[in-house]
């Protein structure tokens, strides 16, 4: 049994680390402050090849697979959650397209996509709940060429740097009543809402998109007509949610650091607090999520690039790792003391962050059904 | 135009804090420090892919190192290089740099016609600057270290070079050999869709054989130099807080230095 990475995914990760360290760190005060993704970042994650990691080759992309995608997402993250959010959501409107989408939807969006001409960008929230597939109003009705849309979408991530929105919508009734549709920004009736403000991923993008009498040609459809719940499941749980784990993996690697650096040289009774057995407890802790939430996240990622069933393995590393990131960046937090509770420490933003990545990609409740379904069935 | 650039696989250096010495094998413990290219080595690549976007030609990456390192070698591939050779025999292990300077300048000949070798001004384990020297002597051309700005003019190299206290700007007429600093230039990282196609190349091995070296030249038999002990330094030294007015102390630290002999007893 080999533990090591391959070569390329070593390079990859060297690659986002040092990316990270000078591209993305640089920025992490401004978005704080501003809640603004910096969109000259998306050029940036263009020309290293960030944005092309599970996209073939001949559409512009690196075809590395999902296990370097997880490790660049986990290396980004650990420095901005919100940029690893941004582009774990990117990789899901690519992986989405890769797997339902025409050859000329492949020509003409994956090279766009992976030049960075705009983010990539997935909608099917909608004020009624994310997990509730068919619970969805936004419906698109047969129209001349194609089809008429009209509804909302919420709590969409890139929703206002996205150029060509991946959107699942009714088209009918029951499960093979959703479709998938890409939706050009520009067209007649499609806008894009307000900016959320979110309790942390601050800087990555996340709005409403709105479609009025909005006129998609057919050309536009992703799949069939009445594939959008598969098209759906498969992104969210192939890609959605093993993004959110690498997301999670990088906060828990990071509180980890937070926490040894501020124990190590924080005094109290004349002695660095890592002489004590309580915070000793916890620095342990939070190595044994780390290293716990590793194993899954890149076993799943593997059996993906396997081509191996991998949607369970996908949801207990989402699940896992989410949590961990919760209970390792409290830890790291605890350890700080009254620090922890200051701004001017980052791992209070691990902590919020933390909290959103729980939900997003599907709530520990619902990952524990889905796993639950696999046992059982 | 075709440069040759040697690199070398070193221990991270940004995890340095997590590289330990086996007590029993007196051998460091590399696994919390995975290997990666010697940063001013990247330096040296970096002014490679420069003069080849202004002149064309090609960029050959040269390491004399463990098998484990076609993973640094499939990185300058990704990043540019046109081909990579690898110098890997077990009769190599333990060279010190003038051996490993010797394997070096075997595979250039083996290599044919070039312009220009850049190597990293030192590397960030051993840190001493040699080979790139050595390697210049040997195969008797001219050398300039720690360039940290290069220009090529018809076929003349013009350098500066970093000194102690400030920079020396030198001239040569090609071919030549020069060492990178840290400051030459900002090497590019590595490109994620360069990784697919270095992995499509293959890195050229040669043994000492190949070289056509005898044993007793390479690896720690042709070594003059010897390491005789590795060892952790223990910090014993301790800090003392002299008290008083700034007149006071001044006298006490005089006296103290004059104590340990390092004042002469004349100092004022």
């Amino acid at each position: 049994m080999d533990f090591d990475f391959p070569n390329p995914v070593k390079i990859v990760q060297r690659t986002a680390r040092d990316f990270a360290r000078q591209a993305v760190a640089p920025l992490v005060k401004g978005m704080e402050e501003n809640g603004r993704f910096p969109k000259p970042l998306i050029k940036q994650m263009a020309e290293v090849g960030l944005l092309g990691l599970v996209t073939p080759r001949k559409y512009g992309g690196s075809e590395l697979g999902f296990l370097a995608r997880t490790v660049a997402i986990q290396e980004i993250s650990k420095v901005s959650a919100a940029v690893g959010l941004s582009l774990q959501v990117h990789h899901m409107q690519s992986a989405a397209l890769v797997d339902w989408g025409s050859k000329e939807q492949k020509e003409k969006y994956l090279p766009r996509l992976c030049r960075g001409e705009f983010l990539g960008t997935c909608a099917i929230t909608e004020p009624t709940g994310g997990s509730d597939l068919l619970g969805m109003a936004s419906a698109a009705k047969p129209a001349q060429g194609g089809y008429s849309l009209t509804g909302s979408k919420c709590f969409i991530t890139n929703a206002h740097l996205g150029g060509a929105p991946l959107v699942v919508v009714k088209t009918g009734e029951g499960s093979r009543g959703l479709s998938a549709f890409i939706i050009d920004r520009g067209t007649p009736g499609f806008s894009v809402g307000r900016e959320e403000r979110k309790l942390g991923l601050w800087g990555a993008n996340t709005g409403e998109l709105f479609f009025k009498n909005c006129r998609i040609p057919e050309a536009n459809l992703v799949g069939d007509e009445g594939e959008g719940m598969k098209v759906a499941l498969k992104t969210i749980g192939e890609a959605g949610r093993p993004g959110m784990a690498a997301i999670a993996l990088g906060i828990v690697e990071a509180s980890l650091e937070e926490a040894v650096k501020f124990s190590k040289g924080r005094t109290l009774y004349g002695k660095p607090i890592s002489n004590l057995q309580a915070i000793q407890w916890g620095l342990a802790d939070i190595l044994m999520d780390f290293e716990t939430a590793k194993l899954l996240c890149y076993r799943a990622s593997w059996l993906k690039d396997k081509g191996r069933d991998c949607a369970t393995h996908m949801t207990m590393a989402k699940v896992y790792a989410t949590e961990a990131a919760v209970r390792a960046s409290r830890r790291a937090l605890e350890i700080h003391g009254g620090c922890g509770t200051m701004m001017e420490y980052p791992v209070q933003r691990l902590f919020r962050d933390a909290m959103v990545c729980v939900s997003a990609g599907g709530t520990t409740e619902i990952g524990k059904i889905v796993m639950s379904r696999a046992v059982l069935s | 135009m075709h440069s040759i650039v040697c690199v070398k696989p070193v221990p991270d250096p940004s995890r340095f804090d997590k590289l330990r010495l086996d007590p029993d094998t007196m051998l460091l413990r590399r696994d919390e420090a995975p290997a990666v290219i010697n940063p001013m080595d990247r330096n040296a690549l970096e002014a490679a892919f420069e003069l080849k976007r202004l002149f064309g030609g090609a960029v050959s990456a040269l390491t004399m190192a463990a098998p484990s390192a076609e993973e640094q070698l499939q990185e300058t591939l990704a990043l540019g290089c046109d081909r990579a050779v690898l110098l890997s025999d077990k009769a190599f292990a333990g060279a010190d740099t003038l051996a490993t300077a010797r394997c070096l300048h075997a595979a250039v000949r083996r290599l044919g016609r070039f312009d220009l070798i850049l190597c990293g001004g030192c590397s960030a384990d051993g840190s001493t600057g040699q080979v790139g020297p050595q390697l210049a002597e040997l195969l008797g051309i001219p050398d300039l270290t720690f360039v940290c700005r290069l220009e090529l003019k018809r076929k003349v190299v013009r350098a500066h070079c970093r000194l102690e206290n400030g920079q020396a700007v030198c001239e040569t007429a090609l071919p030549a050999l020069v060492t990178l600093d840290s400051a030459a230039n900002a090497p590019r990282l590595t490109p994620m869709h360069g990784i697919q196609k270095a992995l499509r190349k293959k890195i050229t091995v040669w043994s000492a054989r190949d070289l056509r070296l005898a044993p007793k030249t390479v690896g720690l038999a042709g070594s003059p130099t010897r390491m005789l002990n590795i060892f952790t330094p223990s910090s014993s030294r301790k800090g003392e807080i002299l008290q008083g007015s700034a007149n006071e102390v001044s006298a006490q630290l005089i006296e103290k230095l004059r104590r340990e002999q390092i004042l002469a007893g004349g100092a004022r």
